[in-house]
């Protein structure tokens, strides 16, 4: 059997992730073909439905990523991101959600090599937690 | 105020009138110290050039038993153990493999829930809430505050007084009657761990300060370290010979300078043990002196 | 039923190299929505561009996804072909198959899914895009600039002379500055005053500039084009209109012991006062703090002198309301304060100085007129130690950064000693030499080299008074941390350069970002150095970091630029990315609740609130409305509004989820 594959969905800001993303491709370097980016002013826009949602569309993982506490373009709001963030994953810990495949990142317009890094290390370790199968089954129940 | 007590070896030692005049001026100031059991030593001036988890192991394990034994504060009078119990407890507190790490060598846990303190953070905190009536002698003599290195030093680490120019022991002096001069050697080295090794630097260093000091017309030294005091009035003479002049300087701990103001008897606070005389030109007091002195000579002779 | 057009550009190899384009058009042609799928070599050459115009028209498209580049890159290229074939910019979309794909995968098959799906997702978006519009606001082409320092002035002047009103607000009784104090200018040694009055002259004689000097902002509500500003204008204590500046009244003054701010308390000067002679206005004010009259009552004496009778003691603070299209500040700097060297004396020894108080003694119009002479006896001084970096690059005085303007003033300083006391020693301790700059290095040297200069790499460890000469206690590093001793007759500290200490207020004030310094923020340290994240508000000179004249002139001029550039049009136009709240037809009107978590999350304050009302006036409900001038389209609003009632135009929830759902 082939190795899994896992499906990652990024969510970036416009102006530092997808910025810095660019940087990646501009430098030539390589990095895991799995993750799909879904780009957006800022990462304040990200709300928690999206992320599920994600999940339930067939997400193996999630990565959140935009600029740096203090480098917000829109001056605070990766503060919002970040404090719904920390309570957001403490809840889904609570409930049994397997906290493990949401990632979250700093990732500056300049971090190029950084955004390589981020990606890859979030492919290995959803490709070793395995495909998120049973999650996707049960929030298409009855859906589809 | 109840406080743990750390008195380190040298004010169980060659700075007994440290300690002495500590535990005379306690209970008029309302101070209650409760040695911590069984403390160990602080690894000062060796342990750190040596070994690093052996120079952390030492004020942690003081610092866990002080813990244990439910201490929140704990004061440190002698400045080198101050300065290795803070930076211990600093070092720790960033580095929260190394505490662990530690407190495996250790044996127990150190959490570092208790706050070291020094001497002049606790007199000031003292004074601050009043002495009124207990000065019964003020100390009426300009003196010279003598901070040394270690008090002040790292700022990041003490975050206490400026480092380059402290004012707690001047405004205590103050507080005492005393007129603290104005001069520039506050935090100049006195030779410090070279008391014993190299006697000829610290003469050299130390006459530097002892006669800033005179010439800025101080009639004493008021330290708050043992290595600072021993720098100062065991090694005065050879700074004296150094410099071809005498000074005879009195250096005073802060603790006895406050016991003479609250008016206890000079033996308390065991002025006898210096061995340059307590005296002073204007209110000279002769039977202090006599004893002083009679008191100076076996030390003395001890010293060559 | 939407019509999608997707353009896949091999950009040369850099995508087809990796990712097979045949299959991607192939691929992009059975999804549900697209009418019409096509590679090309380059897609921005203009043959690329005009397969993308023919297939508008020809195809009828209501959409159309290039893929190619990042949209960083060409997104504005491609929104503008399609705007010229009639078809709304906003309904143009990239998907990055470029950067985010070719470039950073090896050729193959998943490589080349991974860019089909990229454009799948582009495709569920561009299903749901609507057509935007730009934003119009109008502009009101009057210019406010905070701070009449050298910045201030040049700004004014260039924002004038393009034909533009302007109010200048100055919180001193004159306009001037930092660099009315100097003395001389490096490197040209040019004297400070002589080329700076003129300006000051041309800014209170321009008819397109409006001067409030002796006032402070008080507040600003608005946004780009309309901000609405008060100005406190504080009470001089004088009839301006009825002053002629014959200065009488400084001569009858019975204080004349204060300390002048302008001489950095070098000289003297009265209660009643104007700064310096060459003052604009030339209109004396009253230091009510310190004047007899304020503090017991009587005196009077300023206004029995006065031939105009000018005098008014009792003249309130007045609140000027103006409306500006932009805001330029340029606020300036302090220099470091004294308690920040208790080693050094500063503050206890008279014959320890900071720089600024040199440039008073060196100055022809200080208090020596021009003569150093110490301020402890009036000697001239006879050995002068001059210390760099006072505060500067120091991590333990909290002033990490090089304040850049010291070395060059430290060697002018040991020049200018040299050249009046022709037998004096000075001596500099330095840390480096930063002679970075149009023949500054140069300059450096002749202080050196021609003027016998004599430079210590090494840091001064303490300053004492000892027998009337100050010791000052160094190493010289270059000598292997030898210890070194200079008695001295006058230190100079060339103290840290550092923010006002108003400046964290204002910021707040002008809703600008300012650093770990209170410093003020460009919105980009390189590429937007004047301009602030805040649309319609800009920087120069040394409120946002330590700079010298002809960096803060240059700015100056940028700044003024960008605001004759914002007022060449009659309207503004920005993105239409911004966030709007539902709205729907009674007895609903808006399904927003009127929590106003929305109010609180942005950054930018531009949620306000509506009523809604019935016809004779009830109200209804209170809901959140979005100032589309000041919304600058982030979206945090939208990710936390419980009735979802909020959403971001361009980056709706419906084109959001329609791009998870393609993943």
């Amino acid at each position: 059997m082939a190795e899994f594959e896992p499906k990652i969905v990024a969510f970036v800001c416009n102006w530092c992730t997808y910025a810095g993303a660019d940087l990646t491709g501009t430098s030539r370097i390589k990095y895991a073909h799995n993750v799909r980016m879904i780009r957006l002013p800022c990462t304040g826009r990200i709300d928690f439905m999206l992320l599920l949602k994600a999940f339930a569309r067939g997400a193996d993982g999630v990565i959140v990523s935009g600029c740096h506490p203090g480098d917000c373009h829109y001056t605070a709001g990766n503060y919002h991101a970040r404090r719904r963030w920390i309570l957001f994953r403490q809840l889904l810990d609570f409930l049994g959600f397997d906290t493990q495949r949401l990632h979250f990142a700093w990732v500056s317009a300049a971090e190029g090599a950084k955004w390589a890094e981020t990606v890859n290390s979030v492919v290995e370790e959803v490709r070793r937690l395995g495909p998120f199968q049973n999650y996707q089954q049960l929030a298409r129940a009855g859906i589809e | 105020m109840k406080l743990g007590y750390f008195p380190g070896c040298s004010l169980q030692g060659s700075a007994g009138e440290f300690d002495e005049s500590l535990q005379a001026i306690a209970p008029a100031l309302g101070l209650e110290l409760i040695e911590i059991p069984d403390w160990s030593c602080c690894g000062a001036s060796a342990a750190h050039n040596l070994n690093r988890l052996l120079a952390l192991a030492l004020p942690a394990r003081t610092l866990a038993l002080a813990e244990r034994a439910g201490f929140r504060e704990v004061l440190v009078p002698c400045s080198a153990c101050y300065s290795r119990l803070i930076l211990t407890r600093h070092e720790l507190e960033q580095d929260e493999g190394l505490r662990r790490q530690v407190s495996e060598i250790i044996g127990m846990e150190y959490q570092g829930t208790v706050r070291v303190l020094n001497i002049l953070e606790v007199m000031g905190q003292i004074f601050q809430d009043g002495l009124k009536g207990k000065i019964t002698k003020p100390f009426e003599h300009p003196v010279a505050c003598y901070y040394g290195c270690l008090l002040v030093r790292p700022p990041k680490v003490v975050q206490f007084d400026r480092p380059e120019d402290p004012r707690t022991m001047d405004e205590l002096m103050k507080k005492i009657g005393a007129e603290p001069i104005d001069w520039a050697f506050k935090v100049e080295c006195c030779g410090a761990g070279f008391s014993i090794s190299r006697t000829d630097l610290v003469a050299k260093l130390s006459s530097k300060i002892l006669a800033d000091a005179q010439r800025r017309g101080a009639e004493a030294i008021i330290v708050a370290c043992p290595m600072c005091h021993a720098n100062l009035d065991m090694r005065q003479e050879k700074a004296e010979k150094w410099a071809g002049k005498k000074y005879s300087m009195p250096v005073l701990y802060l603790t006895q300078a406050i016991g003479l103001a609250l008016g206890l008897p000079e033996k308390k606070l065991a002025l006898h043990q210096h061995l340059v005389p307590v005296s002073f030109p204007v209110k000279a007091k002769p039977a202090a002196k006599a004893k002083a002195e009679t008191a100076s000579q076996p030390a003395g002779q001890s010293e060559e | 039923m939407s019509r999608i057009g997707v353009f896949l550009c091999h950009c040369g190899e850099n995508i087809a190299g990796t990712v097979d384009p045949g299959k991607v058009v192939e691929a992009a042609n059975r999804i549900p929505g697209v009418v019409h799928s096509i590679d090309y070599k380059y897609m921005c050459s203009d043959p690329g561009q005009s397969l993308i115009r023919e297939a508008i028209k020809e195809k009828g498209l209501t959409g159309v996804i290039v893929a190619a580049c990042s949209p960083r890159m060409h997104e504005p290229t491609f929104r503008r072909v399609c705007a010229e074939s009639g078809l709304n910019a906003f309904l143009c979309e990239m998907a990055n198959v470029r950067e985010h794909c070719s470039w950073v995968h090896e050729k193959s098959e998943l490589t080349t899914a991974k860019a089909i799906d990229l454009v799948r997702i582009m495709v569920e978006k561009a299903k749901r895009n609507r057509p935007l519009f730009p934003i119009k606001v109008p502009v009101t082409k009057t210019a406010l600039v905070l701070g009449g320092g050298i910045a201030g002035i040049q700004a004014s002047l260039d924002i004038a002379n393009a034909g533009h009103k302007v109010i200048l607000v100055e919180r001193d009784p004159s306009i001037g500055g930092h660099m009315a104090q100097l003395s001389e200018t490096f490197p040209t040694l040019d004297c400070s005053q002589c080329i700076l009055t003129p300006r000051m002259v041309e800014v209170a004689q321009h008819p397109n500039i409006t001067l409030h000097t002796y006032s402070e902002l008080e507040s600003v509500d608005g946004f780009i084009g309309n901000f609405k500003v008060k100005i406190r204008k504080k009470a001089r204590g004088i009839d301006e209109k009825l002053c002629t500046g014959c200065g009488v009244c400084a001569q009858k003054c019975p204080l004349k012991k204060i300390p002048s701010e302008f001489n950095a308390a070098m000289g003297m000067r009265t209660a009643i006062y104007t700064p310096f002679p060459q003052a604009v206005p030339n209109k004396p004010v009253i230091d009510k703090k310190r004047c007899t009259y304020y503090l017991k009552g009587k005196c009077k004496a300023c206004e029995k002198a006065c031939p105009a009778e000018a005098i008014r003691f009792d003249q309130p603070d007045e609140i000027i309301e103006v409306e500006t299209g932009a805001i330029v500040c340029t606020t300036g700097f302090e220099v470091l304060s004294t308690e920040f060297f208790p080693e050094y004396g500063y503050g206890k020894y008279k014959d320890v100085i900071n720089g600024l108080q040199f440039e008073r003694l060196a100055s022809a119009s200080g208090p020596t007129l021009g003569a150093i002479r110490r301020p402890s006896d009036g000697k001239e001084p006879e050995t002068v130690v001059f210390i760099a970096c006072a505060g500067s690059r120091d991590p333990a005085k909290g002033i990490e950064y090089c304040s850049k303007i010291c070395c060059m003033y430290t060697a002018k300083h040991a020049m200018l000693y040299k050249h009046k006391v022709h037998q004096g020693t000075p001596y500099v301790f330095y840390m480096d030499i930063r002679a970075g700059g149009k023949m500054y290095e140069e300059f450096v040297r002749r202080a050196i080299e021609e003027d016998g200069v004599k430079y210590i790499r090494g840091r001064v460890s303490r300053i004492y008074e000892q027998d009337g000469k100050l010791i000052v206690k160094g190493a010289d590093t270059l000598l292997g941390a030898q210890p070194v001793e200079i008695e001295a007759d006058l230190v100079v500290l060339a103290t840290a350069m550092v923010a006002n200490s108003g400046a964290e207020e204002l910021a707040k004030k002008i809703h600008v970002s300012y650093d770990s310094y209170h410093f003020l923020a460009e919105a980009h340290p390189k590429l937007r150095p004047v301009e602030t994240n805040t649309a319609g508000i800009f920087l120069a000179g040394a409120c946002q970091a330590p700079r010298d004249i002809p960096e803060t002139v240059a700015q100056a001029s940028g700044a003024a630029s960008k605001v004759a550039a914002l007022f060449s049009a009659d309207e503004l136009s920005r993105e239409p990315v911004i966030a709007v709240v539902h709205r729907t037809a009674p007895p609903i009107f808006s399904i927003c609740e009127g929590c106003f978590m929305c109010e609180q999350a942005c950054p930018f304050q531009a949620i306000e609130r509506e009523e809604i009302k019935t016809r004779d006036g009830k109200l209804i409900k209170v809901v959140a409305k979005v100032n589309p001038g000041v919304c600058q389209g982030c979206g945090t609003c939208v990710a936390l509004c419980r009735a979802k009632a909020l959403d971001l135009q361009g980056f709706s929830n419906e084109q959001v989820y329609a791009e998870v759902m393609a993943v």
